[in-house]
């Protein structure tokens, strides 16, 4: 279902943005933020124990619900239009990801069931302090001793790394380069030898960390020196959420923009009547709507097993980045000296935007690959 | 619509066809017995040449036709927007006169709207009708007319009245193309084509039972000719191709096909020709530029993206819930089209100052160039679907104005033609 929804997904959707519209208003979003873990604890349950939302993606035989991609895009774009304070993309879109991808039988019915009731959060430490999202940019080593591994290596901007009970890992053999050696690891997020550090982040409802590794013991995830393959096969996944969670935003924001302009009246009528203004609300239906087309087609795509997965993959995230960031400029600017301040609500989703923005790679980068994978 | 009714749809085009369908008919001969049987047009009513059945149900027929090879009714150019209008507007006589004509592909037709005073702002035409007697008189001019120059007849918007307001005083007329007081003129584009036609009336006449509606009704119908005319004109928009087998049908279909798109056959080059952009690149090899590979990106991007909104407009319109992604098309198509000129022009550097066999691709990367302003314009402006997306769409209060609400005669105007 490339071009529509099914009735159970439009259902679906409507359940979910019920639920963030009760238990994520802008005034929970700005208390959560200023808040170390950034989540309420109960709406976490809420979601993973009544909605059943962690699991979505999970098959039912690691105590998941079995559905796609699509409905997992469908929960993460409303979790952006929503804003939610959580460790959603983390935890289920990126670490639950990861370990579907690359572990064995007997890993994901150890480590998927607690993820998929919730009672597990993960992070995806995969970057470093050099903001690469390939694998080129990995120093993290990953040294055999007997069974078990020895990691060094500092990784960061890990999403929720700092509150995560388990932390998936990306790290290589020493001495190896580029896609070789390189292997997953799950580590607790309370070992020995790992520090954590959130760092300040100037989207504030997204948090990021520094987690240093000095000597920290882990447990291997999947084959030794085959992470290559899965860890692509996971960002790909997690830039389709990106895109999706992206598009729920921008829609947010395009939609307080369209409701300001009919309230805010200079010059003795509604700013909306200007056609200054329309022709910008028109453009920004047009930005998110296109935008929206790409993501919804990358997320049917991924679970009809398309070929074209990865250039959709970045296609998507590339079409969302230049949407959402152009749909926050155009509605701080239609709301005016009141869009700029700290009060209005716009600031959040423009931030939201700025780091989704670059968050698994910006849009120059997701065209770059784009052109590789089509080959010209 | 059940799955029983599409079977025995199928099952009972099928029959026809096998009974019916003969290559080596006339098309005008096989194209009647598509009229008489309602297989042609099986959506439109059982009494006016169909079948009274759904319009979901339409591409399973089409999808017999096709299975088969068979040739369907005249669908190019504006006698499709004229048989739409006649079948909703038109009176008895109008249906019984023109349609099977329109289908048969026996007249062509011609949209007389557009005036020189009178482009975005169609309720401001001049031209003007007026009553003589057992006559209506019409004097005035036209312009941007496809096909006026062989049209046998034109879809008229003229006024009957200045003392109401501009959109109370005109009238819809059936015109009579092949009469002394109608000179056709074409209009050359600044890409040199000559597509398009001026249309000048002196004391052309009009039978009163060619008029369709007037008062405020005239402009009413004007609207949904071109409500019909923007929902072609998104990125969907296909051209039909013909068949290469040899029997008489095809050959006649081949000769009409021809000569219907002559007017069109910039229309793939003012669209951006996105489709050669890659092969370009390679053959040029600026395909290696970085800031090159960006903007040919961000041009593929948006291209598949209008593609997939325009198919999300429809399958959301099939299932019941149309959605504002329905009204984007022609605009998209717009910003691809530009976008895709500056992508070429980049890909061509100095070769983007020649013209003609000196160009690239024997003038096709030329023609691209300077056809792409037309898409913007043409079928209403960005300008005005911006206006209709802000308010019908989204909702946006209209901008005030000044020339709606006062007679016609009192409202600023173009200085007429010389």
């Amino acid at each position: 279902m490339r071009f529509n929804f099914t009735d159970e997904q439009r259902e679906f959707r409507s359940v979910v943005r019920r639920f963030l519209e009760d238990k994520s208003p802008s005034s929970e979003v700005r208390r959560l933020m200023q808040t170390d873990a950034g989540c309420d604890g109960e709406v976490w349950r809420d979601l993973s124990r009544d909605l059943g939302l962690t699991a979505l993606h999970i098959p039912e035989v690691y105590g998941g619900q079995g559905f796609g991609i699509s409905e997992l895009a469908i929960a993460i774009e409303e979790m952006g239009r929503a804003l939610l304070c959580a460790p959603y993309f983390a935890s289920t879109v990126l670490a639950t990801t990861a370990i579907l991808k690359a572990g064995s039988d007997v890993q994901k019915r150890a480590l998927l069931p607690d993820l998929a009731a919730g009672r597990t959060i993960a992070a995806f430490a995969f970057t470093e302090e050099n903001g690469r999202w390939d694998h080129g940019g990995v120093a993290t080593t990953a040294t055999r001793i007997g069974d078990k591994y020895r990691l060094d290596g500092v990784k960061s901007f890990v999403v929720d790394g700092h509150t995560a009970s388990t932390v998936v890992v990306l790290a290589r053999r020493p001495g190896s380069a580029e896609a070789d050696g390189l292997s997953l690891f799950t580590v607790r997020g309370d070992a020995a030898g790992l520090q954590r550090r959130r760092l300040e982040t100037m989207d504030q409802t997204r948090k990021l960390a520094r987690l240093t590794f000095s000597a920290v013991e882990a447990e291997l995830l999947g084959a030794e020196g085959a992470a290559s393959g899965p860890l692509q096969a996971t960002l790909d996944i997690a830039a389709i959420c990106l895109a999706n969670e992206m598009v729920g935003g921008a829609e947010r924001l395009r939609e307080s923009a369209v409701e300001y302009a009919k309230m805010r009246v200079q010059f003795g009528r509604a700013i909306g009547s200007f056609q200054s203004l329309q022709h910008k609300a028109a453009d920004m239906l047009l930005d998110v709507e296109l935008a929206k087309s790409a993501a919804y087609y990358a997320a049917a795509a991924a679970d009809e097993g398309d070929d074209e997965l990865p250039a959709l993959a970045s296609l998507a995230k590339a079409a969302a980045s230049e949407a959402y960031m152009q749909t926050a400029i155009h509605t701080v600017q239609i709301h005016g000296g009141i869009g700029f301040t700290w009060d209005n609500d716009t600031h959040l989703w423009f931030k939201r935007a700025k780091s989704s923005e670059v968050l698994l790679g910006d849009s120059a980068h997701h065209r770059e690959r784009l052109m590789r994978l089509w080959n010209v | 619509m059940t799955d029983a009714l599409a079977d025995s749809v199928r099952a009972e085009v099928r029959a026809w066809l096998n009974e019916n369908w003969d290559p080596n008919l006339g098309l005008v001969a096989w194209r009647n017995k598509l009229a008489d049987s309602g297989w042609g047009t099986p959506h439109w009513p059982k009494q006016w040449y169909g079948r009274d059945l759904p319009v979901g149900l339409v591409p399973i027929v089409e999808e017999e036709f096709e299975r088969v090879g068979a040739v369907g009714v005249a669908k190019m150019g504006i006698r499709t927007l004229a048989a739409a209008t006649i079948l909703a507007h038109g009176s008895d006589l109008h249906k019984e006169r023109f349609l099977r004509r329109i289908l048969t592909g026996e007249d062509t037709w011609c949209q007389l709207f557009s005036e020189p005073g009178s482009g975005s702002d169609l309720a401001a035409a001049m031209t003007r009708a007026e009553r003589r007697g057992n006559r209506w008189v019409v004097n005035g001019q036209k312009v941007w007319t496809t096909s006026a120059h062989r049209a046998d007849y034109g879809l008229l918007l003229a006024r009957t009245n200045v003392d109401v307001p501009k959109h109370k005083g005109l009238a819809y007329f059936i015109l009579e193309m092949r009469q002394p007081g109608v000179d056709v003129v074409p209009l050359r584009q600044m890409n040199g084509h000559a597509s398009f036609n001026q249309v000048f009336f002196t004391d052309a006449e009009v039978a009163p039972e060619f008029l369709v509606e007037q008062d405020s009704d005239g402009w009413k119908i004007a609207t949904t000719t071109l409500m019909h005319e923007r929902r072609g004109a998104d990125s969907m928009r296909s051209f039909p191709k013909g068949s290469e087998r040899p029997e008489r049908i095809y050959r006649e279909v081949a000769r009409e096909i021809a000569i219907d798109l002559e007017p069109y056959k910039w229309y793939p080059q003012r669209a951006g020709r996105v489709d050669l952009i890659i092969e370009r690149a390679r053959e040029t090899g600026r395909n290696a530029d970085p800031v090159v590979r960006q903007e040919i990106a961000k041009l593929l991007i948006m291209a598949r993206c209008a593609e997939w909104t325009a198919r999300r407009a429809r399958a959301a319109l099939q299932q019941g819930h149309p959605g504002p992604e329905g009204s984007l098309g022609k605009l998209a198509a717009s910003y691809v089209a530009r976008a895709a000129n500056r992508v070429h022009t980049m890909i061509s550097g100095a070769d983007a100052m020649l013209t003609g066999n000196d160009s690239p691709m024997n003038g096709v990367i030329a023609e691209i160039l300077v056809s792409t302003p037309a898409i913007s314009i043409a079928g209403g402006t960005d300008e005005i679907q911006k206006n209709i997306i802000a308010e019908r769409v989204l909702k946006l209060p209209k901008e005030p104005r000044f020339d709606a609400d006062r007679p016609f005669r009192d409202v600023p105007k173009n200085a007429l033609p010389k």
